[in-house]
């Protein structure tokens, strides 16, 4: 009796939440994985009724499609190892700081967070740029300007910029469960600082490690305003073709095969790096 | 007739059933407690009075009406909680009002009546603090006072004292007699702590395994303790093997091995005399001071025996010290073997 | 008692310096009196910022957004408030792939989000309209109220509900005067976080917008890909002022750091 009336309060509380997530989230979806079949004719726009499997075949034999898959990949992947390097370690360090600086530093280092990221990028670009304020430095100095805006060191550095407090929070959070007396024990059973930390900090915290990469290697992967700004019109990304497939070369049919493709990608990407941290961490930490 | 009747009173969830058949009756102004370890089903009956716990089978009357589908609001019984459930968004004064204000009491009656049970709990110089400005003792008094302010005709508690450190228990332990008394109302307590069921009830209920399995006066209770079970739980008690003699009275097998009988002897009712004398020889093992007594653990040929003599400023007995042990018979209790099934 | 060495020291000051550097360098640029970007070595000049305000366009948009993010913040707390309270509170078939469900949002790209609505308001016809933009940040926004939300109700003590019940109160009464004041600082700080993102938000918008319902951040966005000039730090600056002013109010609500590392 009670389950029942569990479910009805349940699902009358969410009803208003469901009808919004099934029109505007399930529904659209579904049509952009129904547009991406469409047949698509640059003279008379999106053919409905008619179906092909071209944009797909185009994602796979394409060059200019596959090496922007593979070109987002890369980034994405040298980004997200940047954020396992500068982010655990800064973690750590925070995490051993005195109790005023410590929450001081952490907010600092995380509230850019709250900072629209278009505005990140026109701050990187002005320290980027051709005239930006490094090279002001530079030829100041005596040197010759060198050309960062535009290139993947531009955008790698401001997604690295915008990913870090993605990997630092999981990171952070790991580290808070951490018994501290562990540390303590350790160095007293005749542990050096070092094989403390890689014999009883990094084991502990590497779930929250896990869960950042998979968080910075998918926002990475999908990321527009930063390619969009930093990268120009040459170097695009996932992201940027897609807008360029809608908005410029209005092929609809291509750009959703794109973005499902990536969508799939990154789903597919979330579940089997969930599975094998599921597998190797969650069951010894008891999670 | 009693007050509060329990009749065959069940809860099950899916296959397992965590109270059984449990049948009590609370005379009124009783003060009486559920003892129990954690487990046992004494939350989960508590939960049943109070109506927070759907009951699966059998009857809740209270004065004669069935409220064993009423509402909890439409029970009007007090209730405090383990975590004390204060709102940690109101001043005592609103906390203790609550209750008053749901039942549209006029604002002069609130005043009144507030002014009063913080009077009876010694929180009147608190009235406008929030919850998070007190001490356990105060918050436990604060929720206390919410549940007396609504003049419930029972008070359940509900392991009122588990939060509070060691000395201002034992303080709450006498204060809340003392309200009790006082007010004059029908308690039901949940506790797990046997001390604190024995110094404030009128009788204790022991549950175990979602049964009853002994309801007594404290005294009573710890004197004739039915179960093995129980001996061991309510106070400290050395288990014998033991028989009967020619007269049918029992007496302690002197010999390792079994006797048909089960036998308890509280471990203050134990003589030590000098070694040669007395029922049985024995070696003090180990020796530990508790402030007012002394507790031996003594070694004799049919098992380690616990003794503890009062601390009456001679000096205590070494470790390795033979001595011998003597009781009056008549203290030996036969417990009932057929235990209940856990 | 800091327990960290010269080394990890400069390691850590050199990550601050990175992360504080690009938004450092907006605000000082903004200040510059010269027509380039340069920082403003001869003097400071509010003469970007007077410029921003004579772009119609960029008031039209900051006005846009701040109506937006109020009214999709809002909304989205009625809706996650409720569901909220059906996750923690209720077991029901179907419960888990509601949580899933509310909190998909987070992890699928706001780029095909986008996409998607592009293509059913293409479809309605409704493409651009300011209505149905703010539905789509809602959808957004909603796992950012229901986490905050779910933690609230998860962290208050239940049986201060029980209580209350046991004391007379009405199930409406119940909410009103003791679950909604016990969850308020996370639905408060709900709110807030849903404010800042809808304000933010920038890669879905872009699909869904037209030029008189774009957001500040689509106009910044559009506005530095075809120039860059001292206006657009001035824009930045001012951004960057309301968002620390957010984050001020959303630290007195809800304190910064549980919001940011999800400490409760």
């Amino acid at each position: 009796m009670s389950v029942l009336r569990d479910t009805g309060r349940g699902y009358l509380l969410s009803a208003p939440a469901l009808a919004l997530f099934f029109g505007l989230l399930v529904l659209p979806l579904a049509l952009t994985l129904v547009l991406s079949f469409n047949v698509f004719d640059y003279e008379i726009g999106v053919k409905g009724g008619e179906w092909t499997l071209a944009q797909y075949a185009n994602l796979l034999t394409d060059s200019y499609f596959y090496e922007i898959f593979l070109r987002t990949f890369w980034i994405s992947a040298l980004v997200t190892l940047l954020c396992v390097v500068i982010g655990v370690p800064e973690a750590y360090i925070l995490s051993r700081m005195g109790t005023p600086w410590r929450s001081i530093f952490l907010i600092l280092i995380l509230t850019p967070l709250l900072i629209s990221v278009v505005v990140r990028a026109f701050g990187w670009s002005l320290l980027l740029g051709a005239d930006g304020l490094i090279n002001q430095a530079i030829q100041a100095l005596g040197g010759r300007p060198i050309k960062m805006l535009y290139t993947p060191f531009a955008v790698i550095l401001a997604l690295v910029h915008v990913m870090l407090p993605f990997m630092i929070i999981p990171v952070w959070t790991s580290l808070q469960k951490l018994d501290a007396s562990a540390d303590q024990a350790a160095l007293s059973l005749g542990a050096t600082q070092a094989q403390v930390m890689r014999m009883v900090v990094l084991p502990q915290v590497m779930p929250g490690v896990l869960s950042g990469t998979l968080i910075v290697f998918g926002l990475s992967a999908s990321s527009f305003a930063i390619p969009g700004l930093l990268g120009g019109r040459r170097l695009k990304m996932v992201a940027t073709v897609v807008y360029d497939q809608y908005l410029s070369e209005l092929n609809w049919p291509m750009g959703a095969a794109i973005a499902v493709a990536l969508l799939l990608i990154n789903l597919l990407v979330m579940l089997s790096w969930n599975r094998l941290v599921e597998g190797r961490y969650k069951k010894s930490l008891g999670e | 007739m009693a007050f509060l009747q329990l009749q065959a009173l069940c809860k099950r969830y899916g296959p397992i059933d965590a109270v059984v058949a449990t049948d009590l009756s609370v005379e009124q102004g009783e003060f009486v407690s559920l003892l129990g370890p954690s487990g046992c089903g004494k939350t989960t009956t508590l939960q049943m009075i109070a109506g927070f716990v759907d009951v699966s089978a059998g009857r809740i009357l209270l004065d004669g009406r069935d409220i064993t589908h009423a509402k909890p609001a439409s029970r009007g019984l007090g209730v405090v909680f383990q975590s004390y459930a204060l709102f940690p968004h109101m001043t005592v004064r609103d906390n203790v009002a609550f209750g008053l204000k749901m039942r549209k009491v006029s604002a002069a009656d609130i005043e009144r009546r507030v002014s009063r049970v913080l009077e009876l709990v010694r929180l009147t110089p608190h009235a406008e603090r929030y919850p998070r400005e007190l001490s356990g003792g105060q918050r436990q008094r604060v929720a206390l006072a919410r549940a007396l302010v609504i003049e419930p005709p029972v008070l359940l508690l509900d392991e009122p004292l588990s939060n509070l450190d060691a000395n201002l228990r034992e303080e709450m332990q006498f204060e809340i007699r003392r309200i009790q008394r006082e007010v004059g109302i029908t308690t039901l307590m949940v506790t797990h702590d046997q001390a604190e069921a024995l110094s404030i009830s009128d009788r204790v209920v022991v549950m175990q395994a979602g049964r009853i399995t002994q309801i007594d006066e404290p005294y009573h209770l710890y004197e004739h303790p039915r179960t093995r079970f129980i001996s061991g739980f309510v106070g400290k008690a050395n288990l014998l093997r033991g028989d009967r003699d020619a007269s049918g009275a029992a007496q302690v097998r002197h010999q390792p091995g079994d006797g048909e009988l089960v036998l308890s002897l509280r471990p203050e009712k134990i003589d030590l005399v000098p070694a040669g004398t007395g029922r049985l020889q024995g070696r003090v093992v180990m020796r530990y001071f508790l402030g007012s007594q002394w507790l031996y653990r003594i070694e004799t040929p049919i098992g380690e025996i616990t003794v503890v003599r009062r601390n009456d400023g001679d000096a205590p007995m070494n470790e390795g010290f033979a001595v011998g042990l003597d009781w009056p018979s008549d203290l030996l209790r036969v417990l009932s073997v057929d235990e209940v099934p856990a | 008692m800091s327990k960290n060495g010269p080394l990890a020291l400069s390691f850590h000051a050199l990550v601050v310096v990175f992360m504080l550097a690009p938004l450092v360098v907006v605000c000082l640029v903004a200040f510059t009196p010269e027509n380039t970007l340069s920082l403003p070595w001869h003097g400071f000049s509010l003469r970007w910022f007077r410029a921003v305000f004579e772009r119609a366009d960029f008031i039209q948009s900051f006005y846009n957004s701040l109506i937006l993010a109020v009214v999709a913040a809002t909304l989205a707390t009625l809706i996650a408030v409720p569901a909220a309270l059906a996750i923690t509170r209720y077991r029901f078939p179907g419960r888990d792939f509601l949580n899933g469900l509310f909190l998909s949002p987070i992890i699928i790209p706001h780029l095909v989000l986008g996409v998607a609505m592009l293509r059913l308001f293409a479809l309605m016809g409704v493409n651009g309209s300011f209505v149905w933009l703010m539905f789509a940040h809602v959808v957004v926004i909603t796992p950012y109220v229901l986490r905050l939300v779910i933690a609230a109700s998860i962290g208050m003590d239940r049986s201060a509900e029980q209580a209350a019940e046991s004391l007379g109160a009405s199930r409406f009464t119940l909410f009103r005067l003791i679950t909604l004041p016990m969850i308020l600082p996370g639905v408060a700080g709900g709110w807030l976080l849903a404010f800042i993102n809808s304000f933010d938000e920038v890669t879905l918008s872009i699909f869904v917008t037209s030029p008189s319902t774009q957001t500040l951040p689509v106009r910044m966005y559009v506005y530095a890909t075809e120039s860059i000039d001292p206006m657009m730090a001035a824009v930045s600056a001012l951004v960057i002022a309301l968002t620390a002013a957010t984050m001020i109010i959303l630290d007195r609500v809800y304190g910064l750091d549980r919001v940011l590392v999800g400490r409760h």
